[in-house]
């Protein structure tokens, strides 16, 4: 007797963690938010180094680095800054209980972060150093490469929010915490570029 | 009649389970079974240090042994027994049923014992010698496999730490009871805001460094390493913005226990309760800002040297706050020495040495004089082990009835006591004359002139290693045999005495009632009477005396 009923109230826990905890209010949008303050001091971390190097090495680049090809990246910065807005609009029109424009929205923001991960990949194969040619290509790669990672797994929440919104009355005008959970992610990773950018590309001009 | 309420069967504690008081449970075992791994490899330096030569092992197996305990010790018994009493308590203290995310919190579990077994691994390819900083370029060139299985399992074990942290985070700040406000909650739960905030901003970093470090050993960049144009510097920089914090993320929980079991059995309110939790964020926030304090002897400008040490020092404030508020609230009580609050002296006592040869160390001339001796190793052994272990058995002896149901044997508890403190400070107390002395930290070898005093510390390591036995066979006896402990055993206001003991699977049979602040002691509280339920308590709190 005794058992089963641990048993039933095992069971009935573990169903209810399926949607936030009972009665209680929803704080997984909170627990993204010290998610993303904890991410984005690794990138920090990454950043500061890379400042570092910047200021001790008597030469920085060091000699021989290429010079950087401009136009990718910045038809990439551009896309991406636009997918912000692309995305936007999907949670918008969530908010309106507009399925079939969440999954319009979210779709256009999906192929451009794919675009975006294959103007990397074009980069990669076509520049002229390496990993470790010199301390600025290892930077070069190891930023690149870090936030290359967070475009993926964004690529891949907004992949799931779509395969999910296909079931009826997942996502609605009252429960949307994943398209605003992805949509956030995906503004974050945004902005970390734009950052990345500035360091990596723009401030190697001379 | 009680009710029946389910609770617990014991296999639940061997399975994954979201309920926050297992996984309490779980982290704690776990982590003291590191501690045995830990401690034993720490004897078989001892054994060997015990004669100038290295004769017993090979000096690559000390190295290896002294890196292995070092980070055996911080990352899976401090870190995780800090977060075991988070979890078993912090829903408990605010009256609610679970943590905010008790499915990533198992996870968070789930992490560590297959990222410690991993790491012992490391033994059978060439455990890494480098010391539990790992330092490049000596990192580099000492065993690249063993090297690499340390920095993922550091990665795995920080990884299950922030997702602990946010959990702590969201339950603190998001689900306390109605009417508990953030200044009548428990000072347990602040010391855990304060370390969960400095696990959320400085892991990351040192997963940066640890990240790029792995480039280094497998890929071949030169990110730290001189030799292909790098700078080693750098890694210093990165990991000790994490590390130094990280102390306090190895003493603050156990700040917190100590707030707890300090008025419970002097019977007397906490002296500055607002002293204590603000205390607590400055010395997260200060420890965010003093790294460089390791780094002096690292061609460190003298500016920035001077900097760091003003820092470090101005630490000692807020510390010596929470000091000074511990002894005050002890001050005229009416204490009662059990082993709860015998080790909560010890504590006391032992962080008092630590925290001063602290503020010795933190004097640049000093440093650069002791940098790299067996003062160094006082010095953290008596604010690690004197601070956060002590303090860990106080809370161990404090709420076990809590998590068993089962009182303990109060006799071998002070023989657990009494062999700890005195070998403990057979153990470190002379490293602090070794290391003035001059005698180097990390090598299996020393100048036969400090031979005697060697002798002296590895039979206090025995006794320390002898201390454990009492520990051990309490548990399981009590676990046993033990007499049934109360839902109240030690007359306590937090709310986690006011449910069975063990509670049941969602902590309250009903909603647990605030009658009185977290440590009204001897305060007159019979104004809220007219409650039935409310003079039930207070009876049972006044009990006996
Ligand atoms: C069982 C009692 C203990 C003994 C006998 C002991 C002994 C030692 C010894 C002999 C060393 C190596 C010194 C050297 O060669 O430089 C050492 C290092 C260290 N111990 Fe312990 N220890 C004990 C407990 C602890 C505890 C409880 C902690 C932390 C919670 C701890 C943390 C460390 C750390 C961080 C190092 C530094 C490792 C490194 O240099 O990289 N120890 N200990
Ligand atoms: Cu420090």
């Amino acid at each position: 007797m005794q058992s089963s009923a641990v048993n039933e109230s095992q069971v009935v826990i573990d169903s209810q963690q399926e949607s936030g905890h009972h009665g209680h209010p929803d704080h997984r949008m909170f627990g993204i938010i010290l998610f993303l303050i904890s991410d984005s001091m690794t990138f920090l971390g990454f950043f500061t180094a890379f400042l570092i190097y910047r200021a001790i090495m008597p030469v920085w680049p060091p000699e021989g680095t290429p010079e950087l090809e401009l136009l990718v990246p910045i038809i990439n910065t551009v896309v991406l800054v636009a997918s912000s807005f692309v995305m936007h609009k999907g949670q918008v029109a969530l908010k309106k209980n507009d399925i079939k424009g969440l999954q319009l929205w979210f779709g256009i923001t999906a192929v451009m972060g794919v675009a975006f991960l294959l103007g990397q990949s074009y980069e990669y194969f076509n520049a002229e150093f390496g990993l470790t040619t010199n301390l600025f290509a290892s930077c070069f790669y190891a930023l690149t490469g870090f936030h290359g990672l967070h475009v993926t797994v964004g690529v891949l929440l907004i992949l799931s929010v779509l395969w999910r919104s296909r079931t009826e009355g997942h996502y609605s005008s009252s429960s949307h915490f994943g398209v605003e959970a992805a949509e956030i992610y995906w503004h974050f990773v945004d902005v970390i570029w734009l950052v990345l950018f500035i360091l990596v590309y723009l401030l190697q001009m001379s | 009649m009680e009710q029946v309420h389910p609770q617990r069967k014991w296999q639940d504690y061997f399975g994954f389970s979201t309920d926050h008081k297992v996984i309490g449970v779980q982290y704690l075992v776990t982590a003291f079974f590191f501690y045995l791994v830990g401690g034993a490899m720490a004897e078989v330096m001892r054994t060997e240090l015990a004669t100038p030569d290295p004769d017993l092992v090979q000096p690559e197996f000390y190295n290896q042994l002294m890196t292995m305990h070092g980070s055996i010790m911080l990352f899976l018994w401090i870190i995780p027994a800090g977060a075991a009493f988070a979890n078993y308590l912090i829903p408990l203290m605010i009256g609610t049923d679970d943590m905010a995310f008790p499915r990533l919190n198992a996870i968070a579990f789930w992490i560590i014992p297959p990222g410690g077994i991993f790491f012992l691994c490391s033994f059978f390819v060439g455990a890494p010698q480098a010391g539990w900083t790992s330092y490049p370029p000596l990192s580099l060139v000492s065993g690249v496999w063993g090297e690499e299985i340390w920095i993922l399992s550091v990665l795995l074990l920080g990884l299950s730490s922030m997702l602990g942290a946010f959990n702590f985070v969201t339950t603190i700040l998001k689900m306390r009871m109605p009417d508990m406000d953030i200044h009548s909650m428990p000072l347990f739960c602040w010391s855990m805001l304060a370390t969960s905030a400095l696990v959320i901003l400085g892991t990351p970093v040192l997963a940066a460094a640890l990240i790029l470090l792995s480039f280094d050993l497998i890929a071949g960049t030169a990110f730290f390493n001189p030799a292909g144009g790098g700078d080693p510097i750098v890694y210093q920089h990165m990991f000790w913005f994490y590390s130094h914090p990280a102390v306090y993320i190895m003493v603050l929980p156990f700040f917190g226990v100590i707030s707890e079991v300090l008025p419970v059995h002097a019977r007397k309110p906490i002296f500055g309760y607002r002293a204590i939790a603000y205390s607590g964020l400055a010395i997260s926030f200060l420890g965010l800002i003093v790294w460089a304090h390791h780094m002096f002897s690292s061609g460190t400008p003298g500016w920035l040297r001077m900097f760091f040490m003003a820092t470090t020092m101005i630490i000692a404030v807020p510390t010596g706050i929470k000091v000074f508020s511990w002894c005050a609230t002890i001050w005229g009580g009416k204490i009662s020495l059990n082993s709860s609050m015998l080790f909560a002296l010890g504590f006391l006592s032992s962080f008092l040495i630590g925290g001063l040869s602290g503020v010795m160390v933190a004097s640049v001339p000093f440093d650069l004089h002791v940098h790299d001796t067996y003062f160094v190793v006082a010095h953290f052994h008596y604010v690690l082990f004197g601070g956060s272990v002590f303090a860990l058995f106080a809370g161990v002896y404090h709420w076990f009835p809590k998590m068993s149901g089962k009182m303990v044997n109060e006799t071998l508890g002070r023989i657990h006591f009494i062999l700890t403190f005195v070998g403990f400070n057979l153990t470190f107390l002379p490293m602090h004359p070794l290391g003035l002395q001059g005698m180097n930290r990390r090598i299996a070898l020393y100048d036969p002139k400090f031979q005697a005093m060697n002798e002296l510390v590895t039979i206090g390591s025995y006794i320390l290693a002898v201390s454990t036995f009492p520990f051990l066979i309490n548990i399981f006896w009590s676990l046993w045999k033990g007499k049934k402990a109360p839902r109240n055993p030690w007359r306590a206001l937090t709310l986690e005495w006011q449910t069975s003991s063990p509670p049941i699977i969602e902590n309250f049979e009903e909603e647990p009632v605030l009658w009185a602040g977290p440590y009204d002691y001897g305060i007159d509280t019979e104004s809220v009477d007219g409650d039935e339920e409310v003079d039930d308590m207070l009876a049972e709190v006044a009990g006996s005396s």
